[in-house]
């Protein structure tokens, strides 16, 4: 959990398995993407913000902002490719994880 | 006084969640449950209830669409058995920590195998500690009582509940039982107030919590578990405002000079208030405490009962396997440990896959222990009867 949402005791902890989003996806600031071998690029100028890469995708790692789809959120992302798949423009790409 | 009904248990029950009306009920058919949902469908297709109706492909299923529907707010019922809830099983840990108040009809019966459609207590015993409320009935009319119940103890307690009878014993038996009407109904269990919705985009449900905050919400979780008991003597002492039919946790009968008392739960408790009958009416003390709250185990009225007697006899209808006993006995025996005298306690595994337990039975059992009472305890602490030996 983002350690400034983390209640100082279990008290304080909510009634279920529901946190409200901050500003992570997940309410958390874990990182679970460690096991992509691929990541997903958007090219900008061609993307129309149609949002189905934002619905699509299984991990909330679609960063939307005011309306617009403006890249990912790495730290979820788990290169899984069905945004770069659905993506009706071909505006997303999928590069290998390589240095 | 309410009106009365001779009706099978299983039609009752599912005549009650037609009083219930609730928003979705998603189910698969199981023996010896299936009737609950066949019955309750007829309710659908005669536009009796509002009802959204789910016939889905098993019980993972049923209870998956059940919790996602309970996650958007309604308020939601299905009934399963034996096999059925065992395939529930992974879906019944996010229910509970989710605060799902679902509330599931179960009528209870043996886990195969041998493959077997009877009555037992290993089903309900089997998921015990899924965080589930679980409630046993001993007869239709408490059945019915019990899932009308549910729905304000569940949504009061935020956890999810099943209310139990036992297979073919009473789901499959025509008895006559008072009910309320429709109107009394919904006035008693208020319309739905739902915690949290997966509607509210400010929330994420079903969060990752790791090696950081986990015990944390299982901590919260467990707090928050053991208040149902009150909740459940709350919604008991309401429910018998209205009806005249008062419940609590557990139900004594002659037992406050009884100096031994059986522990029994679900349809042998009927039998065995005959039997304690017979025996008072010579002269034996002995009593029953019937369990009608199997989870959370209520420790302090249990004990309450228990603690003045020399001899208690527990009976389970289910074992687990190379356990101390049966459920009900190493629950029970644990709860006793807190006290610094305690009376002799014996086992008693019986009926698993239905069979009979008859009068007869119940009386060896309380000879058993008027015996250890006179002579010093029991030669055998658990026994298996009803079974060839």
């Amino acid at each position: 959990m983002a350690k400034d949402l983390m209640p100082k005791s279990w008290k304080e902890f909510p009634d279920g398995i529901h946190v409200e989003v901050k500003d992570q996806p997940q309410g958390f600031d874990y990182i679970t993407a460690g096991w992509r071998t691929f990541r997903p690029e958007v090219n900008l100028d061609k993307c129309v913000h149609c949002m189905i890469c934002w619905l699509v995708c299984p991990d909330n790692a679609v960063v939307v902002e005011d309306g617009k789809m403006t890249g990912f959120f790495y730290d979820h992302c788990k290169g899984c490719g069905v945004c770069a798949n659905e993506c009706p423009v071909k505006a997303i790409e999928m590069v290998p994880e390589v240095k | 006084m309410g009106k009365k009904i001779a009706m099978e248990t299983n039609q009752l029950a599912a005549f009650a969640m037609a009083q219930i009306d609730p928003d979705v009920v998603a189910a698969y058919p199981i023996t010896p449950s299936t009737e609950v949902v066949q019955e309750f469908s007829k309710y659908v297709a005669n536009g009796e209830v509002t009802t959204e109706f789910v016939p889905v492909e098993s019980e993972h299923s049923a209870i998956s669409a059940c919790l996602g529907a309970a996650t958007a707010g309604a308020r939601v019922m299905t009934a399963t058995a034996s096999q059925g809830l065992a395939l529930m099983n992974e879906i019944l840990h996010i229910a509970s920590s989710a605060r799902a108040p679902i509330s599931v009809v179960v009528a209870s019966r043996a886990l195969s195998g041998p493959i077997n459609i009877h009555g037992d207590h290993m089903d309900i015993s089997s998921i015990r500690d899924a965080g589930w409320i679980i409630m046993v009935a001993e007869d239709a009319q408490e059945a019915y009582d019990n899932i009308i119940q549910s729905i304000p103890i569940a949504e009061r307690a935020k956890f999810p509940i099943i209310t139990s009878y036992d297979g073919f014993i009473t789901s499959h038996a025509v008895e006559v039982a008072e009910v309320l009407e429709k109107e009394e109904v919904q006035k008693f269990i208020g319309p739905k107030k739902p915690d949290y919705s997966v509607f509210d985009e400010k929330l994420t449900i079903g969060v990752l919590a790791l090696q950081d905050s986990y015990i944390e919400f299982k901590r919260k979780q467990a707090a928050d578990y053991d208040k149902v008991i009150d909740i459940v003597k709350e919604v008991g002492k309401e429910y018998g405002d209205l009806t005249g039919r008062y419940y609590d946790t557990v139900e004594k009968y002659m037992t406050d000079d009884a100096e031994v008392i059986m522990v029994a739960m679900g349809s042998t408790a009927g039998t065995a208030k005959v039997v304690v009958d017979q025996m008072r009416a010579e002269g034996h003390k002995v009593g029953l405490l019937k369990i009608r709250l199997f989870r959370p185990v209520p420790k302090d009225d249990i004990i309450g009962v228990l603690r003045t007697a020399d001899a208690v006899m527990i009976m389970d209808r289910a074992y687990t396997y190379g356990g101390v006993g049966g459920p009900l006995f190493e629950e029970i025996s644990a709860a006793m440990n807190d006290l610094p005298c305690r009376p002799y306690m014996a086992n008693y595994i019986y009926g698993l896959g239905g069979r009979d337990i008859k009068p007869s039975h119940i009386r060896q059992v309380f000879e058993d222990g008027l015996k250890a009472v006179k002579g010093c305890g029991f030669d055998q602490q658990i026994k298996w009867i009803t079974v060839r030996e």
